[in-house]
């Protein structure tokens, strides 16, 4: 059994377990982060998504060793981060969820866009969302929800 | 009015408990699978209370702990959960207030209740209802004509609140039954065949040895075949291992024959629709000549794929078998049938088996919830004393749930000289929506759940006979709402087509509007009058007229701007729930693509409860029927499934949303109607006629891809 660390919403954790194994699995199963979701395991619905060094990055198909050394920073953690922390409150808002599966994944994105891109357009806001699915047709809310994200913070 | 949830569960403790520390327990039998129905409940409560909605807990359903109320489906939550909470409330406040009077020696008519706190506005004594009533049991039933608040005094009610668990949800703590963790769990999978018909011959016995060596428990039973374990990757590794150790026999594979064909010709059990909506008993009376007064007849056949429900989480299913019974968690919308099934198939007494509804992803009817808990249940059989937590891959929830039938609707109409539809034709065609576990008879419980077919000594296959209640079906939203003076309905129910159905958000009423509004549009062109006014002009139900006079007010579709198409779409879903009409506008761009620009939804709900979450259920509808319209269909050849995941099956994704506006009629005090799957129908239908304004390609086969588009170009 191999033994590594993954330094996860800034703690280094010690991971037993096979490095192979795709990050989602050691977030859900070992440190009992269970925000990410498997929603297809081929990185085709976003519902897994995290940050990695700010970016949001699908976990669901990549080894957990290919993070070591990385800042992985789960939707947990997100309400002790600025953008993560008023994505958060505009998602309840706008009511931008219904059974909730995909919103984890669509937070940390939503995130990761705010820090980057301040003032999303539509088309910034749809790319920032392009690998990202949601079932229950709460897309409409979660743009809101963005849009008065980025009014927050622009106030902060 | 009668309850179907009071009458098998008419005490108040069945439904309301005060517990001492002043928190108020409201148990359903409705389950939350996003649309938020315990939002609502607990809205209800509290307003009839009055005490904050924050006191109140909505319990989840559990089987022998919650009233039974059927099925969480049908738009029916509101109008049989909603009104049972009410009364329950409205009784308990009562029951309260009456004790509270005898206390304090004052006259009950005196009493105010403010946040749980009963006051005399004579003295100024006061008691708590957790006072009164704290971890005790009422011991009245519920009173059925008990007096309500009138909707003047709402405060709650019809007011705009967070949804309850939203806060857990986006901060990740919210845990899904996908979430269970308890001790000694073991994960699993299922080994699935490549498709229905393939059967186990044999398991490669060194790759089975070699799997259990390595820690991986497998259990087999016929052609169903799982593995289990402690490390939940491991488990996938070893299940996709074991599948390459399988020797399977094919059989023919499935039907290849184009699927409209198989509706126009396969053998079919044919029933003529009356009574607003109701199939007859009786043979179905052929298609006459068009009267001879019609100064025009026009005929036309609308088709919809199988659709699949495409929940985000693969469906999942926890199962303890212990010394007495069997412990089951399930995101199942009927856990009271499910367990009917489970004992049944598993030979069990009812009584010692217990299923909780958890969470799972939105499902939208009956997708793999129910067959995974079984599954789980049939491993934790095998290994008595383990949990089992049971998920099914993405690969499994696309080819193996349930889809929505394929339909087709040959529809003719017929105008008179002023231009009114003088005589109404509709006949559907399509597979059973029907096939929801239940348990019997001849062992129907277990050849409804997907595993029960693959065991040893299989039960006889189950077939649907056609159902016969009112829009029940292939005839949900057969009967339209307008004012025709002759109509003849029919519904087909048609054998022996190749894929596995049961019931999808609407059922049959997506395809029928689709087909219906559609029609509309045509003969209103036909009558040279504009698509509103055609409409108008055939419905006197003046709640059917004001929605769709507010959607198209806002989004006038007789005039769109240039380069652009508007279109309408309009029905009240089964003829007795919400109304909803939709006014799309969309551009059809040099690739094919269709964007949608805007879309006003109008509806009426009868009494708001819970705003956002009303309006929730239209937006959403809105967007998930224009997936359907749009993108998706499921495929297959003789091998199997081929869409079998997001890529093979897209759906709509963020680059396409409209502006949306969504414009709910006030109704205070008048009757619920449930409304989550109201928009549905109308949706697709209006984005069908707004690409009829932006082409003049009438697309009468969905879905509305970029290919269906040039090829309806190429042939126009």
């Amino acid at each position: 059994m191999d033994c590594y660390t993954l330094t996860v919403n800034g703690e280094v954790r010690e991971i037993a377990g096979d490095e192979a194994t795709p990050l989602v699995f050691v977030l859900r199963n070992d440190l009992d982060l269970i925000g990410a979701k498997l929603g297809c395991g081929l990185e085709q619905c976003g519902a897994c998504a995290v940050l990695v060094d700010g970016e949001a990055t699908l976990c669901c198909n990549r080894p957990a060793g290919e993070f070591a050394g990385k800042q992985i920073t789960t939707v947990e953690a997100l309400s002790e981060d600025t953008e993560g922390a008023a994505v958060q409150v505009a998602f309840i808002a706008e009511g931008a969820a219904q059974c909730g599966y995909c919103t984890a994944g669509l937070v940390v994105a939503a995130t990761a866009l705010l820090k980057k891109t301040p003032k999303p357009d539509r088309q910034e806001i749809a790319s920032g969302l392009e690998d990202h699915l949601c079932r229950c047709g709460s897309h409409a809310r979660v743009i809101r929800a963005i849009e008065r994200a980025s009014e927050t913070l622009a106030h902060v | 009015m009668s309850n179907p949830g009071l009458n098998g569960h008419p005490t108040l403790d069945e439904w309301i408990a005060i517990k001492a520390d002043g928190r108020i327990a409201v148990k359903t039998g409705k389950v939350d699978i996003g649309q938020r129905i315990s939002t609502a409940l607990a809205m209800i409560a509290a307003e009839e209370l009055d005490v904050p909605v924050d006191r109140i807990d909505v319990i989840r359903t559990v089987t022998g702990e919650a009233p039974d109320e059927g099925i969480t489906s049908g738009s029916n939550s509101m109008m049989e959960s909603g009104v049972a909470v009410r009364l329950a409330a409205a009784t308990a406040r009562r029951h309260m207030l009456a004790q509270a009077a005898e206390q304090l020696d004052v006259d009950i008519d005196s009493l105010d209740v403010e946040d749980g706190l009963i006051q005399s506005r004579n003295t100024n004594r006061s008691v708590r209802y957790e006072e009164i009533q704290g971890d005790k049991l009422f011991e009245v039933d519920v009173n059925p004509d008990t007096d309500t608040k009138s909707p003047e005094a709402h405060r709650i009610v019809g007011g705009k609140i967070a949804p309850l668990d939203l806060s857990e949800i986006v901060t990740g703590e919210y845990r899904f039954l996908h979430d269970v963790k308890v001790p000694g769990m073991l994960h699993a999978r299922v080994v699935r065949p490549p498709h229905y018909e393939a059967r186990l011959v044999s398991v490669d016995a060194d790759a089975t040895e070699r799997l259990r060596e390595s820690g991986m428990d497998i259990v087999q039973d016929g052609s169903f075949l799982a593995v289990a374990g402690r490390d939940e990757f491991a488990v996938i590794r070893a299940a996709e291992r074991l599948f390459g150790a399988c020797a399977w026999n094919t059989g023919p594979g499935l039907v290849e024959a184009d699927i409209y064909e198989s509706l126009a010709s396969n053998t079919r059990e044919s029933r003529p629709v009356e009574s607003d909506g109701v199939p007859q008993d009786k043979p179905v009376t052929p298609l006459a000549d068009p009267p001879k007064s019609a100064t025009a007849t026009l005929e036309a056949r609308y088709d919809k794929p199988y659709h699949a429900h495409g929940s985000m989480g693969p469906s999942a299913g926890f199962a303890l078998r212990t010394e007495s019974g069997l412990e089951v968690k399930s995101h199942s919308q009927g856990v009271y049938f499910l367990r009917s099934a489970i004992a049944e198939a598993l030979d069990m007494d009812e009584d010692t088996v217990r299923i909780e509804h958890m969470p799972g992803a939105g499902c939208y009817g009956h997708n793999g919830a129910d067959d995974a808990a079984f599954d789980a249940a049939l491993i934790a059989c095998a290994l008595p004393g383990h949990p089992i937590l049971l998920k099914w891959t993405r690969e499994e929830e696309h080819s193996w749930a349930p889809y929505a039938t394929a339909m087709s609707m040959k529809l003719r109409g017929s105008l008179d000289a002023d231009g009114k539809v003088l005589d109404w034709n509709h006949e559907s065609y399509g597979d059973t929506f029907m096939m929801r576990p239940r348990s019997g008879p001849n062992r129907a419980g277990a050849a409804r759940l997907l595993s029960g077919r693959y065991r040893d000594d299989p039960p006889p296959k189950f077939v649907a006979g056609p159902t016969m209640g009112r829009h029940v079906g292939i005839h949900r939203n057969l009967d339209p709402l307008y004012d025709f003076p002759q109509k003849r309905l029919v519904k087909n129910l048609v054998r022996d087509l190749p894929l596995r159905t049961s019931a999808l958000r609407t059922l049959g009423a997506f395809a029928n509007i689709f087909a219906i509004e559609c029609f509309m549009d045509e003969l209103a062109e036909v009558a040279g009058v504009d698509p509103v006014t055609f409409r108008l002009n055939h419905l006197t139900d003046p709640r059917a007229r004001e929605v769709i006079e507010a959607a198209t007010s806002r989004l006038d579709v007789s005039t769109p701007p240039e380069g652009r198409g508007r279109g309408v779409g309009f029905a009240q879903y089964k003829n007795l729930k919400a109304y909803a009409a939709v006014a799309v506008e969309l551009e059809v761009t040099n690739a094919a693509e269709i964007v949608l620009h805007r879309a006003v939804l109008a509806g009426d709900a009868g009494e708001i409860v819970d705003r956002d979450g009303l309006a929730a259920q239209y937006d959403g509808g809105f967007l998930q029927a224009a997936s359907w319209a749009m993108a998706e269909q499921v495929t297959w050849d003789r091998d199997g499934i081929t869409s079998r995941d997001w890529e093979t099956y897209p759906i709509l994704g963020f680059e396409n949303v409209p502006e949306l506006e969504t414009v709910l009629i006030e109704r205070p005090g008048v009757p619920f109607l449930g409304a989550g799957e109201a928009v549905s129908g109308p949706s697709g239908a209006a984005i069908a006629n707004a690409i009829y304004s932006a082409t003049g390609l009438r697309l009468r086969r969905m879905p509305f891809t970029p290919d269906a588009l040039r090829a309806a170009a190429m042939d126009a």
